[in-house]
């Protein structure tokens, strides 16, 4: 493996990660030979868990870093973002492989996922058909809009081993035509993401809309696709922030701080449109008069909104605190702490099915296999940044 | 470089051939026309007598583990509130006697056979199809066992197998639909049931029964049949003499949840106006606003 950054790529906390990623694995092997019953707490009840609120709900909408940053870079021209593009788009690339991951788990029978694109199955009126299509291309984009770093980091260093060498000249060709058509038509998948991924962001939150008596009311509205969207604009900046931060500290690269602080100047604006649109909601329906009482569910709901949103959005609207980067790095964690958090609400927390004898509470392999898989998402991640010109090199600036 | 002319072209291209392969999908979700002779039962709570005979047939005719009929002498079972699970799709819950009155209630609960299912909105991959005849009928053999269907239903009845490695399958009463499509059948339950407590026929009839019993009867029911407009009507229908709620039926709207999220997903996705509104208001910013002195335009605070 060519090390392009200081560090070493084993460390000691990449075998932590190694050793959790291992006992998921172990997890899974368990849920595929002797089923879902033998290691989740699922029921009739309860038909949904952890794997569906965190790995799939939370992992779309912490993913949202691709679409949103390669908005405000490509769409809205502010090139200077360019490099926070292309790890949220690794982040995403690799968030969303995930969330297909994760499904194919839950699934019973992960083998018949291919009939979403049998003629005459595909149910239209299904949000979940919606969602799995959306992603499904929006995968195949993200992978598209990878390829010009694989292309960058090849050409003119093809070197193929053995008797294969003669070959490197024609691989070397073939990488240059693919990186020049990218070129030309990368523009249209830019937008593309964008359109796939408003469309399953929102579709997300249509999922819950079906049950009106299932969802607890501080949650429960007709415009929950809305508030999906417009968390996931918000989530996908901090994301973006969270993890530049994360990764420049753990790589013992300079931080980023000439475009971080300016770009987390949008959260906040984000933030009071979504935060806007719970609050009208609320009112509308009178869903306040839940908050006081005491349930799980109130103090999730306050938590989600007090530490997720308001907090953030005071931290991030002052000037002195934005620019230091522990506090950069505190708000975007909250902001990425809040939607993950609403997402387990209304997935986990926030349903109350009719005829449960009590709460939902996941099982230790669930949470086991959740930690596993978010463990292989980040070595993956750490993986990709010593192979691939993913972070910005000093002195040197990547146009995509 | 990619012209102004190219972009153009390339992004009108690839969106027409997007709505052109999406709009397949979309045109084929009009919901089938139900028939107007579809079927129904008309269970009478206050007829039932607690003998647990449809259990036994319900679990023969779909292969369930059955027992001896004698089993189903056991009544203790009556007193706890049972649900329907995967190796049982009906299921009778005793209720205590009204104040003043003797007798207690015997209520059965299975799958309503909704006249619009959520299920059937909520399958991705069309595995349950409500049937223009009435039942609501499950193909596992399409499932991909997301159990979307658990999660939407009303009612909440399909029940899963998940101690089943390879194949679970979603679990609920199928109104015998093998039976009652081919001419003459009746359900199971039905075909058992010693004290008269259902009564299967058309839907339509079915009301006039119904309502011809409370008015006939005053007294004896409550002035409401469950399943004439809960979640937009089932093809079950219930009589009762106290308030479904008591009973443990839930008090859901008049429409079904269906409705609200079809109408999400068909107004966002009709003919594809959303995603393409997007596309195009995507492109305009991102041509627009290369524009100007200066093609890369970058903000100048901080």
């Amino acid at each position: 493996m060519s090390n392009r950054h200081a560090v070493p790529f084993i460390t000691p906390g990449v075998r932590v990660l190694l050793a959790l990623a291992a006992a998921g694995l172990a997890v899974l092997a368990i849920r595929l030979v002797w089923g879902l019953g033998a290691v989740t707490n699922l029921n009739d009840q309860y038909p949904w868990g952890l794997w569906i609120g965190i790995d799939v709900a939370t992992g779309v909408a912490l993913a949202a870093g691709g679409f949103t940053t390669a908005f405000v870079a490509h769409v809205l021209h502010r090139h200077k973002y360019e490099v926070l593009v292309r790890p949220a788009l690794l982040t995403a690339a690799l968030g969303y492989t995930f969330v297909g991951l994760g499904v194919c788990v839950d699934l019973g029978r992960y083998y018949n996922i291919w009939h979403y694109f049998v003629p005459g199955l595909p149910n239209g009126n299904s949000a979940l058909f919606e969602v799995g299509m959306c992603v499904c291309l929006y995968l195949t984009v993200l992978y598209i809009e990878f390829l010009p770093i694989v292309c960058e980091r090849f050409l003119g260093r093809v070197n193929l081993p053995g008797a294969l060498r003669a070959l490197n000249g024609l691989v070397e060709g073939v990488l240059r035509v693919l990186q020049r058509t990218l070129d030309r038509v990368m523009t249209i998948f830019i937008i593309l993401g964008v359109v796939l991924s408003c469309a399953h962001q929102s579709s997300l939150g249509t999922l819950m809309v079906i049950a009106p008596d299932k969802l607890h009311p501080l949650w429960f509205t007709t415009i929950l696709p809305m508030q999906f969207l417009l968390s996931a604009f918000a989530v996908g900046l901090a994301m973006a922030i969270f993890e530049s931060i994360l990764a420049s500290r753990s790589l013992k690269r300079p931080l980023e701080m000439d475009v971080l602080a300016p770009l987390a100047r949008i959260i906040p604006f984000l933030l009071t449109i979504y935060f806007g649109s719970k609050l009208i909601d609320m009112v509308n329906r009178g869903s306040y008069r839940y908050l006081d009482d005491g349930s799980p569910q109130s103090v999730a709901w306050l938590v989600e909104v007090i530490v997720g949103v308001v907090l953030p959005w005071a931290i991030l609207l002052t000037h002195r605190l934005r620019r230091r980067p522990g506090w950069l790095f505190s708000a975007a964690a909250m902001v990425v702490l809040g939607v993950a958090l609403n997402r387990i609400n209304v997935f986990i927390i926030g349903y109350k099915p009719l005829y449960a004898d009590g709460p939902y509470v996941p099982a230790i392999p669930e949470i086991v296999l959740t930690v596993g898989f978010i463990s292989i998402l980040v070595l993956l991640y750490r993986a990709f940044v010593f192979i691939f010109p993913v972070l910005h090199d000093e002195g040197e600036v990547h146009h995509a | 470089m990619v012209t102004r002319r190219d972009f153009f072209k390339i992004t009108g291209t690839a969106a027409g051939t997007a709505a052109v392969a999406l709009a397949g999908v979309e045109t084929a979700q009009a919901r089938p026309a139900l028939d107007p002779d579809r079927m129904g039962v008309l269970c009478d709570f206050t007829f039932c007598i607690g003998c647990r005979r449809c259990e036994y047939a319900c679990a023969g005719e779909n292969g369930l583990p059955q027992g001896a009929l004698e089993s189903y002498d056991d009544k203790s079972l009556l007193e706890k509130t049972r649900r329907p699970d995967r190796q049982t799709f009906t299921v009778i819950n005793r209720y205590p006697a009204l104040a003043g009155q003797s007798g207690s209630l015997d209520v059965k609960v299975n799958c309503l056979h909704c006249e619009h299912p959520a299920c059937v909105s909520a399958c991705p991959v069309s595995a349950l199809v409500k049937n223009a005849r009435g039942p609501v009928t499950y193909d596992a053999s399409r499932c991909i066992g997301c159990r979307y269907c658990m999660v939407a239903c009303p009612f909440q009845i399909p029940a899963y197998e998940y101690n089943e490695p390879l194949t679970p399958r979603v679990m609920k009463c199928t109104l015998c639909s093998d039976r009652i499509l081919a001419e003459g059948g009746i359900p199971a339950c039905v075909e058992i049931c010693p004290a008269e407590t259902m009564v299967y026929g058309t839907r339509d009839a079915l009301l006039k029964v119904a309502h011809d019993r409370i008015r006939n009867h005053p007294g004896r029911y409550v002035d409401h049949v469950y399943g004439e407009y809960e979640a937009g009507g089932t093809s079950w229908l219930y009589l009762c003499d106290r308030s479904f709620q008591e009973v443990d039926l839930p008090a859901v709207a008049n429409q079904s949840p269906a409705e609200v999220t079809e109408a999400i997903q068909h107004g966002i996705f009709r003919g594809f106006t959303g995603p393409l509104m997007v596309f195009i208001l995507t492109s305009v910013i991102l041509k627009s606003a290369g524009k100007g002195p200066g093609q890369a335009r970058e903000d100048k605070h901080e």
